[in-house]
């Protein structure tokens, strides 16, 4: 069922796919910096500061789908027993965890001049700094374990105990009173957000989409390349 | 235009900061990835390297290792 994933075929690709997906996060990242700085309008409250909504979104997004990317995966893994599965996994978490950390740095500068403060212990920041922690202690784990099955089963743990935390995530601002604003983006409800400033906030979420799949190539050919190098010395 | 776009009505040292630290990241993180990928790419090329004919020859029937192979770039 699996086998169109296994790496020998897939390596091809995923080898020349970085340069095309360098390109294409170039052009799109320009569009949106232009828009998202320039073009979009200040807000009537915030004034420009809103401005920083276009980096601090599509990060926190970007980052709660990688986490919940990686914990299918890793559950899928263990079940099939598919090494694959967590070498994806692995790939992933870099630049998971590196939007993660944007999310929280981003949101404490836009905290400053809206809230008065860098920071302050709410459900929504706390929470998210909770998953940073998870995906801290998911990339340790892989660095410091040599064996093999013993990682699979460390990580998977980790993850299936950090997802609990990801609808925590969402719904806190619902469940508790926080300084953190409500969600201004609903699929199910009208949104809250002009078209706008909608538009360039899709278009930094694809552009920060793109570069999450260049990291993501980048680090599985790398993981690919070092497992033919312990192929070679077994020769 | 330049003055307005920079002092944002006093928030452009917070917005210009939020964008500056997101590029930033992007750019350690690329070149780290990109670091890791060209010193395991160059171990396998010396390792491949050291190979004698016959085994090199029954590396190079492995399609992954030829296309390893033909995407180094060679300093």
């Amino acid at each position: 069922m699996f086998k169109i994933f296994e790496p020998n075929k897939i390596f091809q690709i995923t080898s020349r796919a970085p340069r095309y997906v360098l390109l294409l996060f170039i052009i799109v990242i320009s569009i949106g910096l232009s828009e998202a700085l320039i073009f979009s309008p200040e807000d009537y409250k915030q004034s420009h500061a809103v401005r920083i909504m276009y980096v601090h979104v599509p990060s926190a997004w970007i980052s709660l789908g990688i986490f919940s990317s990686i914990t299918a995966l890793s559950i899928c893994g263990y079940i099939f027993r598919n090494k694959n599965f967590f070498l994806i996994s692995k790939s992933l978490a870099p630049s998971g965890f590196i939007l993660n950390i944007i999310a929280l740095v981003t949101g404490a500068i836009w905290g400053k001049p809206t809230w008065g403060t860098w920071w302050v212990w709410d459900a929504r920041i706390t929470s998210m700094l909770i998953l940073a922690l998870f995906y801290a202690m998911y990339l340790i784990t892989w660095r410091i374990y040599e064996d093999q099955n013993k990682v699979f089963k460390v990580t998977t743990f980790i993850t299936v105990l950090g997802i609990i935390n990801v609808p925590i995530i969402k719904f806190s601002v619902d469940w508790w009173n926080t300084l953190h604003q409500p969600a201004s983006i609903n699929i199910l409800s009208k949104n809250a957000i002009h078209s706008s400033m909608l538009l360039p906030l899709i278009i930094m979420t694809a552009a920060f989409a793109l570069f999450s799949l260049l990291i993501f190539l980048m680090k599985y050919n790398t993981e690919l390349i070092k497992i033919k190098n312990k192929g070679l010395d077994r020769l | 235009m330049i003055n307005e776009l920079l002092f944002m009505n006093g928030y452009g040292a917070y917005v210009i900061s939020a964008f500056a630290f997101t590029l930033l990241s992007f750019v350690t993180l690329y070149l780290i990835i990109k670091d890791q990928f060209v010193k395991e790419q160059e171990k396998f090329i010396i390792k491949f390297g050291s190979l004698d004919y016959q085994k090199a020859k029954t590396a190079k029937l492995q399609k992954i290792n030829k296309e390893i192979l033909s995407n180094a770039t060679i300093k």
